[in-house]
């Protein structure tokens, strides 16, 4: 079915990658479509060990303003869930080996319908989902048409999640994400202290790998994290260079295309290599 | 014997539940646990019925409109006056309720959404009271729409803050208020202005307003040993309608909603969720909401900013489904029909959003008996609408 062949389980990568676990967040479709395979193939090239790939919504509520505008800017561009997983087809055609795990609010998957979704999804080359606004309580539905076709279901665990942790961790598949701090999606310069006693927990809680999202954009954190976490998740950070650099990235222009996907990479490389 | 509803997932048949990010799923709990500790507190009632009493002038009057009914030739037409609550709307009961539940849970911060500013003033009124630290988001687009109520909130010493992402409305107010919540929710209570958001928010709103519905069956004895045939009220989120039905709920009592048809339910100007919308979530609940063959929620319109939201209370979708409640769709035209009429037969200027129940009661009212009766939940008064009247009705004659 995909012309990508031995694409790696989300559980796999996650197991095999070393420290740092790279996760990547994009948003399909901003600037454009093909940009967004650009830059997936440039952060598999510079490292990336998952890709999660957004998608936009009208009204997403755990998302700080940089993620929002990005939505905005794909959903004016005709994106969609169903044009999301189309391009999730194009990427493996174009050689995009790496798991990609779909980031969704729950709407526009209930639209679609949830066991349509799974099949949706898995078909055209997705290997899990996540979806921020679907907690445990909510999601046996989709957890049981994930099974069926061997999509991970990721969960998020937050530092608010006290006698949540255990249960969340229990149910884990391929790597549980960490949420670093309280509050939306976007760039923090630092967590607060008590944010490594917390990942802390969950990582001697969990069974699957734990990768630290929400507000990772420097190579101090990535640092001290190192020991603590298994891995980090990026996205504010890597969509601000693409906002900045939306012209360049649809330019008719190779070279103008190839600059702009070599800041990303510049920046993925201070940020996780060794 | 109908069952209880919400169940113990927070759902009213298939719809309500949980849909929120991980951060706030703790406090969902926490706030579950201490509203259920509160409303079998003998003493939080009787702090909450004080307050009510002395502070926000309940009870409300149940009014006859006999000039009206005379006009109309059917059945009698009563008005539950939540107009003459303080602050002039039905808002106030549940923003006393939720802030006497934020004092009990220790939370000294209050942050809350608003769309025209009535819920927004309410929250604010209270918080002053109490000597709360107060937060109201409300859309950039509404700030300008209503600058007369911003001043009243900042004059209470709420803190206004513009919402402006989307099209600037109560939608995104409502998205700003629950970010801010996420980023602050150690310290800060979540105020929602409607029977809208995730469980138990839905519950704790209707049963702050379910005072409206308790009264009037009283009044209604009081005043004429019967039930009423029918009652009517308009339906945004739909706290004032849940509040007025939920009480009727098991009684033999014909019960109609009135949600926004803006210009007609056949355009794509309107706010009518129930009559047009299709199943999805939209702030942590599922419902009906208005939206897009991809799921992308499309913005409502509606003359009445208070009616003004692409969703609607989860039990409402649910009453809707089961066939107990009525909806039926109220152009921005025909509300302002009905508020004219009772403005000129009884002197009372109704809010845009009531006029919507009106024009539906009173087309139901023609069609009952004289000696059937008819109530209408009155939700608010009319005062911060003057301009939007006015400026309609000088548009419509230079139009002309």
């Amino acid at each position: 079915m995909n012309k990508a062949t031995n694409v790696l389980t989300v559980e796999e990568a996650a197991t095999r990658a070393s420290y740092p676990l790279f996760v990547p967040f994009i948003m399909a479709g901003d600037p454009d479509e093909e940009a967004t395979i650009s830059i997936a193939l440039s952060l598999q090239e510079a490292g990336a060990h998952i890709l999660e790939l957004g998608i936009p919504y009208s009204d997403p509520l755990a998302d700080g303003p940089l993620l929002q505008r990005s939505a905005q800017r794909a959903l004016k561009g005709g994106m969609s869930l169903k044009g999301a997983l189309r391009l999730i087809r194009t990427m493996r055609e174009h050689g995009l080996t790496i798991p990609v795990v779909v980031f969704s609010y729950v709407n526009p998957v209930l639209r679609m319908g949830e066991e349509t979704f799974v099949k949706e999804a898995a078909s055209a080359g997705a290997n899990g989902v996540l979806i921020p606004d679907l907690p445990m309580e909510e999601s046996s539905l989709i957890s049981t048409f994930a099974k069926e076709k061997g999509l991970s279901v990721i969960s998020l665990v937050a530092p608010t999640s006290a006698h949540r942790i255990e249960k969340i961790a229990s149910q884990a598949r391929g790597f549980l994400y960490c949420v670093s701090s309280l509050g939306v999606t976007g760039t923090r310069d630092a967590f607060p202290d008590e944010a490594y006693a917390f990942i802390r927990k969950v990582k001697e809680t969990s069974t699957v790998p734990v990768a630290v999202g929400f507000g990772i954009s420097n190579r101090r954190q990535v640092e001290l994290l190192d020991g603590v976490s298994d891995g980090i998740v990026v996205g504010s950070a890597i969509m601000k260079i693409v906002e900045e650099q939306q012209e360049a990235l649809t330019s008719s222009n190779k070279a103008d295309r190839n600059q702009a996907l070599n800041e990303i990479k510049t920046f993925v490389s201070t940020l996780i290599s060794s | 014997m109908q069952q209880i509803y919400p169940d113990e997932r927070g759902r009213y048949g298939d719809y309500g539940g949980k849909y929120v990010p991980e951060t706030l799923m703790y406090a969902l709990e926490e706030l579950e646990e201490a509203f259920n500790a509160a409303w079998g507190d003998a003493s939080f009632h009787e702090e909450y019925q004080d307050i009510l009493r002395e502070y926000a002038g309940r009870e409300t009057p149940l009014t006859f409109a006999g000039h009206l009914t005379e006009h109309l030739g059917g059945a009698q037409i009563y008005l539950k006056r939540e107009d003459l609550l303080h602050t002039g709307a039905h808002k106030l009961n549940n923003a006393i309720g939720q802030v006497l539940l934020a004092r009990r849970m220790g939370k000294s911060k209050i942050v809350a959404e608003t769309g025209a500013g009535q819920h927004g003033v309410a929250t604010a009124t209270v918080c002053a009271k109490f000597g709360l630290e107060c937060k109201v988001f409300m859309g950039e687009e509404d700030m300008e729409r209503q600058a007369l109520n911003v001043f009243r909130m900042e004059l209470l010493g709420a803190e206004v803050l513009p919402a402006s992402s989307g099209n600037k409305t109560l939608k995104d107010a409502t998205n700003e208020a629950i970010r801010y919540w996420v980023t602050n929710v150690e310290d800060t209570f979540y105020l929602i202005g409607s029977v809208v958001g995730p469980h138990p928010y839905p519950m704790i709103v209707r049963n702050y307003q379910r005072i409206i519905g308790d009264e009037t069956k009283q009044q209604m004895q009081t005043c004429c040993g019967a039930l009423p045939d029918a009652i009517a009220a308009c339906v945004g989120g739909g706290s004032n309608a849940i509040g007025m039905f939920y009480p009727f709920l098991e009684d033999n009592v014909k019960l109609y909603g009135a949600e926004a048809a803006g210009m007609g339910v056949h355009t794509a100007q309107h706010a009518a969720t129930i009559s047009k919308g299709t199943r999805g979530v939209i702030h942590g609940s599922l419902t009906y909401l208005i939206q897009d063959e991809n799921g992308q929620i499309i913005e409502p319109y509606s003359i009445s900013a208070g009616l003004d939201y692409p969703g609607i209370g989860p039990e409402h979708a649910h009453l809707a489904e089961s066939g107990r409640v009525e909806y039926t769709g109220v152009t921005d035209e025909e509300s302002l029909e009905a508020l004219s009429l009772l403005t000129k037969k009884e002197g009372i200027l109704p809010a845009i959003e009531s006029s919507h129940a009106l024009y539906l009661a009173f087309e139901k009212a023609k069609q009952m008996d004289r000696n059937e009766r008819i109530v209408i939940c009155l939700s608010g008064r009319g005062d911060k609408d003057v301009e939007t009247i006015r400026r309609r009705m000088e548009g419509e004659s230079s139009d002309e």
